[in-house]
């Protein structure tokens, strides 16, 4: 892989992270493609090959309900992340298709200032370097913990 | 055995009634200990594990009842047994694992030795070293089994009681909880995933919450954002005769047309609030008899649940006064179709911590936990559907959250 193709799934991941924790949800489906996939499970379960996710998209479009569902539907208290991301390897898949693992550990921030180190995990990415700015085919959210503290509203 | 009361409750009920409960219960630390002895240890049925997840002789998985750890395995004849998760020797924790395949468990302190039916196999060094040391011969093997508890398996969920002499499990239940659970449970299951939620509240208060059939439409408004119509369901509330089972239902009405309601639910008359994706709620009417949700409860921590085609049991796990934990298995069944899994698993998305129509619930529990703390001299109140904690039509109302204090008082005496 060249170095501009590495260069472009670093700033994709650097997007993600600046998208998740200045609150820019509505921007976040963008990032994937139409077709895509994204799941956010555990180690455990990861480890077993079970399929379920604590949220489970199977489509640019469920990303989008997602995000309107946070926006006008639920209810929760006010929060943010900061996510901490690690180096990230990167391995071609094929010719346009990239292979992205990276570390990540995520602080939870509450209106009422109580800090939480929410979760800490890994990325398992399947990218599309075809286009510019590349995006997700598939980003797979494995947590080391499978124990979730009150909700899991913001997506990981 | 004998029953400990744990001393005597010293909360103030405002009266018999069950319409009015003091906050006092979900923080004080002596009731929680109460708590522990009369209903987690007492003459209750304690869902465990699913049969699945000890389907092989040799497997065994740990879980709890209350706060207190319990073994439960498939003995290499077939039978299931259950037992503390403890060795009989120094109290030290037996299995270190979440699960684990064997014909016996050793401890690693001392090395004593049980097999899967609880009874102590092996004593390390029990004749000495050199003829020195061991034990005395008084010791007898058969006096150090692990502390056994009683089992039962019903549809695939397996359960487990301290009591010496537990109720019929039948009867406890009851005829029409039993069924209900039949009906969900009724071919061999396929775990999908599990994840479980930590609460910032007393176990009772999620309890209540699930039992709730009045919250539901006001503080998960996830369909009706995005006005997906579902005014053709009718539902109510069955609470069993002691109080602390239930099963809340909602079905199709069967007066219209099937396919008008399929458009109906997918769709929105308002294009800024429609799904973008609707077929996370595409499904089938997999049981044959309408009903599109069922939320059912076992006292003291057990929910089944279906809504459409997302099935999943969930256990409540005290963890303290003013903690719990909620552990989620997701479900589906042997026999699925990869069509049938990706229902099941997009559907998944309306529960759990990140669930659309069931994270309030990970909160709301905290906002009393946390409203209530210094000011628990006054009382709650539960009038909503009248006094009792009988069966209704409707779910206007707090009938089943009744009966769970209706079956907590029988059991705490107070």
């Amino acid at each position: 892989m060249d170095e501009a193709t590495r260069r472009r799934v670093e700033a994709l991941l650097a997007r993600y992270v600046d998208i998740v924790d200045q609150d820019r949800l509505e921007e976040w489906p963008d990032l994937f493609v139409e077709n895509c996939r994204y799941r956010v499970t555990s180690a455990l379960d990861y480890r077993d090959n079970l399929p379920h996710g604590v949220i489970y998209a199977v489509s640019k479009g469920m990303l989008r309900d997602r995000v309107s569902a946070l926006r006008e539907a639920n209810v929760y208290e006010a929060q943010r992340y900061r996510h901490i991301v690690g180096p990230i390897w990167i391995e071609d898949d094929s010719e346009f298709v990239v292979r992205a693992r990276s570390n990540f550990l995520v602080i939870r921030t509450m209106h009422t200032g109580e800090m939480l180190l929410f979760a800490s995990g890994a990325y398992f990415d399947k990218i599309d370097v075809s286009t510019d700015p590349c995006r997700f085919i598939e980003r797979i959210v494995v947590t080391d913990s499978d124990k979730i503290d009150t909700l899991l509203a913001i997506p990981l | 055995m004998a029953h400990l009361d744990a001393g005597t409750s010293k909360i103030a009920w405002p009266s018999n009634a069950l319409t009015s409960v003091p906050y006092r219960v979900y923080t004080d630390t002596d009731e929680y200990a109460r708590e522990i002895e009369r209903i987690f240890k007492g003459p209750t049925w304690n869902y465990l594990c699913l049969a699945v997840e000890i389907a092989e002789p040799g497997d065994y998985v740990v879980s709890s009842i209350g706060e207190t750890p319990v073994v439960v395995a498939r003995s290499l004849d077939g039978g299931i047994h259950a037992f503390v998760n403890r060795c009989a020797h120094r109290g030290a924790l037996l299995c270190l694992n979440r699960r684990g395949h064997g014909k016996d468990i050793t401890c690693v302190y001392h090395g004593w030795s049980y097999d899967l039916t609880g009874n102590l196999t092996g004593v390390a060094f029990q004749r000495g070293v050199q003829r020195q040391g061991g034990m005395p011969p008084e010791f007898k093997r058969e006096d150090h089994n692990l502390r056994k508890l009683k089992v039962v398996e019903f549809c695939g969920l397996i359960f487990g009681s301290f009591a010496d002499n537990p109720p019929d499990f039948q009867s406890y239940l009851g005829p029409e909880i039993s069924s209900r659970i039949a009906r969900v449970m009724h071919k061999p299951l396929k775990v999908l995933g599990r994840t479980t939620q930590v609460l910032p509240n007393n176990w009772k208060l999620y309890f209540e919450n699930v039992k709730d059939t009045y919250h539901a439409s006001i503080l998960h408004t996830f369909f009706t954002t995005f006005e997906i119509n579902r005014l053709n369901q009718r539902g109510g509330v069955v609470v069993d005769e002691g109080g602390g089972n239930h099963a809340s239902y909602t079905i199709m009405d069967r007066s219209l047309d099937s396919t008008d309601y399929k458009q109906q639910e997918i769709r929105s008359s308002k294009d800024d609030y429609r799904l973008a994706d609707p077929s996370m709620l595409e499904g089938v009417d997999e049981f044959g008899d309408g009903v599109t949700l069922q939320i059912l409860t076992v006292f003291p921590g057990l929910v089944v649940q279906q809504i459409q085609n997302s099935l999943a049991v969930r256990q409540l796990l005290p963890r303290g006064v003013d903690r719990c934990e909620l552990v989620w298995t997701i479900l589906g069944f042997a026999d699925d179709d990869d069509a049938m899994t990706e229902h099941r698993l997009k559907q998944a998305n309306l529960v759990g911590p990140a669930g659309y129509i069931s994270m309030e619930d990970g909160c709301v529990g905290g906002f009393v936990q946390r409203a209530v703390r210094g000011i628990e001299e006054d009382n709650g109140v539960l009038m909503m559907g009248g006094g009792d904690a009988s069966s209704q039509t409707y779910r206007a109302t707090e009938s089943s959250v009744r009966g769970f204090w209706k079956k907590y008082r029988a059991l705490m005496g107070v």
